[in-house]
């Protein structure tokens, strides 16, 4: 469909008909991002739809979506080729005993022996792709400046076949927890985009866009007890995709209202540590017996 | 001479205040001397971006900027407030410039509104838009305050005539009873919304103050407060594991160094035959005995006397995250006698309880409550000595103020021979060590010492593990 989007507004647009809703500058960024072709470096807490975002992007420019998952150790064979040494073997092992080294040399060195790794299948797709680079901050630092030619070149230099550049120019995307501070050299690269929880308004509206069939006051009160949760000093925080599974739970068990019981039996969906447990049991949990969950209801706006 | 046949975006941009490349530079300029760093790509960057946005919409403009130039959430926060300062200083400026004044809305606006609004409803209809408003509503009604209420040529002081009409509307955080049922009041003006509406008062102030003067005050940098971001104290215990995780890697990694010269590498026989074996029995790859890293094994010791006290829950939290990350820790905590923690910590999990368990029963025997160095390492030496070993790292936390007692730094330099390697984290600035009965420097020659009392300090601290080392 809409292959380059013309305006902010069409990103937002085009995002939501595949069911990302944007706050803030995210739609703006995404549309630099085609529009100037550069990455952009998302960073923010876990669970924020950092790698939905893509998913998302991928799905609106009707583009393939490549992912490299990062962890520690990720090196260069596993991201971007390898040379393909078993065929390698073949090729030399079916050539006649009287060819010529040289002619074999270079026979082997071509990329039909080269093992495309996703880095070197986003570079070297005909058509256009979404590059997804997801986690980068587990990597190491060495890795990281490898990526900077990929980055603001879209090539890849192997030594023995020369420069690979991109047919296409790629939508990239690179996400950070920021459990590490990335090189200043990769930022400079990038552009910056910070997710962050969203607000309740926000928050609702996309439960709200997964899970219609979920009545509107039990929405707005899941989202609220949600946004309390987060408040109190967990470990890890429900991210938005645990708000959205603890919604379809609820309307699975047939829930009409979140009380007590309902959420001390469904919290778990939530919360996923047992420390965590506690401390939500104890603050929230309270907060709803019957009496005093009124007086919480009353609290929020109509509607 | 002919121009250059084409320039990279376009060529230099014109350097002049008024014209828009050079406001982005001044801007940038000004980002930098606020600490930032803005490199030039990263200019070019925002100028090729604001190409495809929409300046009439002020979000995006900023929006823009902010994506290609600040890169991360300190750097963020930072741009905004220089975004707000900048702008409207440029347009002041510029307006001055241009010699472009409102009085026509002003003369209206300071004779009319006085008599023919009921000064009552104004009060009230500016506390219920202050509910709910809009930042541009918001923008609206304090124009409307300054002219209502604050005529004259005030007091000089943004400030005082700020609070002067914020006292005139009676707009306050707290609940007011007295003040009849319905009156928007009456429930308190929420805090936030105060001080935004504070803020347009005063840059609406500014602004008169600048057009009336024709000349634009000094801008004030931004002070330390300004800066950092709020945070609590959760945020800064998951700050401070978030370190200590980074220094974990730092630890585990340290003879990585080692892996690109391959040094150590040695060929493994066995795997390389059976790899052979796929390729007819030649040995094409060779396998190598993988490096392992080794596993760190750390002694922390931890001052918890009241010379460090406001150090000292950043102390212990350090101590808690290192046990969140390496399993062979042992820790201790000293005041005058040191004591074990170790059980304490792998018990308790959550923080709190941690350092309330450490407070209660740790069991730091200590008549006098002042820190006694000098039979800290010697009793430290006689439970830790057999356990020392060069791959050891022994982390120490303190001020290393001795209250006049022996320091003894021949036990001391005894416990670093042993180690692997010895740091000491002072919580005080480097400026007052060795001032007093701080004796620092009879250490230091055992062991490395940094400055450290914040996540910031134990950074650098954890950088600096990464330095090679003269070991």
């Amino acid at each position: 469909m809409a292959a380059e989007p013309k305006t902010v507004d069409e990103v937002e647009d085009g995002l939501r008909s595949v069911g990302y809703l944007t706050a803030g500058a995210t739609a703006l960024v995404a549309f630099l991002a085609t529009k100037l072709g550069k990455p952009v470096l998302v960073e923010g807490p876990a669970g924020v739809g950092k790698t939905e975002l893509a998913k998302a992007l991928s799905r609106y420019l009707d583009r393939p979506l490549v992912r490299l998952q990062c962890y520690e150790g990720l090196d260069e064979a596993k991201a971007l080729y390898e040379w393909n040494y078993r065929k390698q073997l073949l090729r030399i092992q079916a050539e006649a005993d009287g060819a010529a080294w040289d002619s074999v040399q270079e026979d082997i060195f071509g990329e039909e022996f080269l093992l495309a790794r996703p880095l070197m299948t986003a570079i070297a797709s005909p058509d256009p792709v979404v590059l997804l680079i997801d986690e980068i901050d587990k990597t190491d630092q060495e890795f990281e400046a490898m990526l900077l030619e990929l980055l603001s070149d879209f090539q890849i230099s192997i030594p023995e076949l020369g420069r690979i550049e991109a047919r296409t120019h790629p939508v990239v995307l690179l996400t950070s927890n920021n459990s590490r501070e990335l090189t200043e050299a990769l930022k400079r690269r990038c552009l910056y985009l910070w997710l962050d929880y969203p607000e309740l308004e926000h928050e609702l509206r996309i439960v709200r866009l997964h899970c219609p069939e979920l009545g509107e006051t039990v929405a707005h009160k899941l989202v609220e007890i949600v946004q309390l949760v987060r408040e109190l000093d967990l470990k890890k925080p429900p991210s938005i995709a645990e708000s959205i599974d603890w919604a379809r739970a609820l309307l699975l068990l047939g829930a009409g209202d979140i009380d007590a019981a309902t959420f001390r039996q469904t919290m778990s969906v939530i919360v996923k540590h047992r420390t965590d447990l506690d401390t939500v049991a104890e603050r929230i949990g309270v907060k709803l017996q019957p009496q005093i969950a009124d007086a919480v209801a009353g609290g929020r706006p109509a509607g | 001479m002919p121009p250059p046949p084409k320039l990279i975006y376009g060529g230099l941009p014109e350097r002049q205040p008024g014209t828009f490349d050079g406001e982005l530079l001044a801007f940038a300029e000004d980002l930098r001397s606020e600490g930032m760093a803005v490199g030039t790509s990263e200019i070019l960057d925002a100028v090729q971006a604001l190409r495809h946005v929409d300046w009439t919409a002020p979000s995006d403009f900023r929006e823009a900027l902010a994506t290609t130039i600040a890169k991360s959430p300190d750097d963020r926060r930072i741009f905004e407030l220089v975004f707000e300062r900048f702008f409207f200083r440029a347009t002041e400026a510029q307006a001055v410039r241009l010699g472009v004044s409102e009085p026509q809305a002003r003369g209206e606006g300071e004779a009319g509104i006085g008599e023919e609004l009921d000064l009552d409803a104004l009060r009230r209809e500016i506390a219920a838009a202050l509910k709910h408003g809009s930042e541009s509503d918001l923008r609206d009604l304090a124009r409307l305050a300054i002219a209502a209420f604050g005529k004259g040529e005030g007091s000089g002081v943004l400030g005082v005539d700020v609070q002067r009409i914020r006292r005139a509307l009676g707009l306050r955080t707290e609940r007011r009873p007295e003040l009849p049922e319905g009156d928007p009041r009456r429930e308190g003006v929420p805090p936030e919304q105060l001080r935004r509406f504070e803020r347009h008062l005063r840059l609406e102030l500014e602004r008169r103050l600048i057009e009336r003067t024709e000349a634009l005050p000094p801008k004030r940098p931004l002070t330390e407060l300004d800066r950092t971001l709020p945070t609590s104290p959760v945020q800064d215990l998951a700050a401070v594991h978030r370190v200590v995780a980074q220094l974990k890697r730092r630890l585990a990694t340290q003879s990585h160094e080692l892996r690109g010269h391959r040094r150590h590498a040695h060929v493994d026989v066995r795997a390389t035959m059976r790899a052979s074996l796929q390729t007819g029995g030649v040995p094409i790859e060779l396998r190598y005995r993988p490096v392992r890293p080794r596993r760190p094994e750390i002694f922390v010791i931890c001052d918890v006397s009241t010379s460090v006290t406001s150090a000292s829950t950043f102390f212990l939290s350090v101590v808690h995250a290192l046990h969140d990350s390496f399993r062979k820790l042992r820790s201790f905590v000293f005041i005058e006698r040191v004591s074990e923690v170790t059980d304490v910590f792998e018990r308790e999990r959550d923080f709190r309880a941690a350092a309330a368990a450490v407070s209660r029963d740790a069991g730091v025997a200590d008549i006098s409550g002042y820190t006694d160095y000098g039979r800290v390492w010697t009793e430290l030496l006689a439970l830790i000595e057999d356990e020392l070993h060069p791959r050891a790292t022994v982390i120490v936390l303190g001020d290393a103020r001795t209250n006049g007692r022996p320091p003894r730094e021949d036990v001391f330099a005894r416990l670093a021979a042993q180690a692997g390697r010895t740091f000491w984290l002072n919580p005080e600035p480097r400026l007052y060590w060795n001032y007093g009965d701080s004796v620092i420097s009879a250490y230091e020659r055992h062991c490395q010492a940094f400055e450290c009392w914040n996540t910031d300090g134990l950074s650098t601290f954890v950088d600096a593990l990464m330095k090679p080392t003269q070991y």
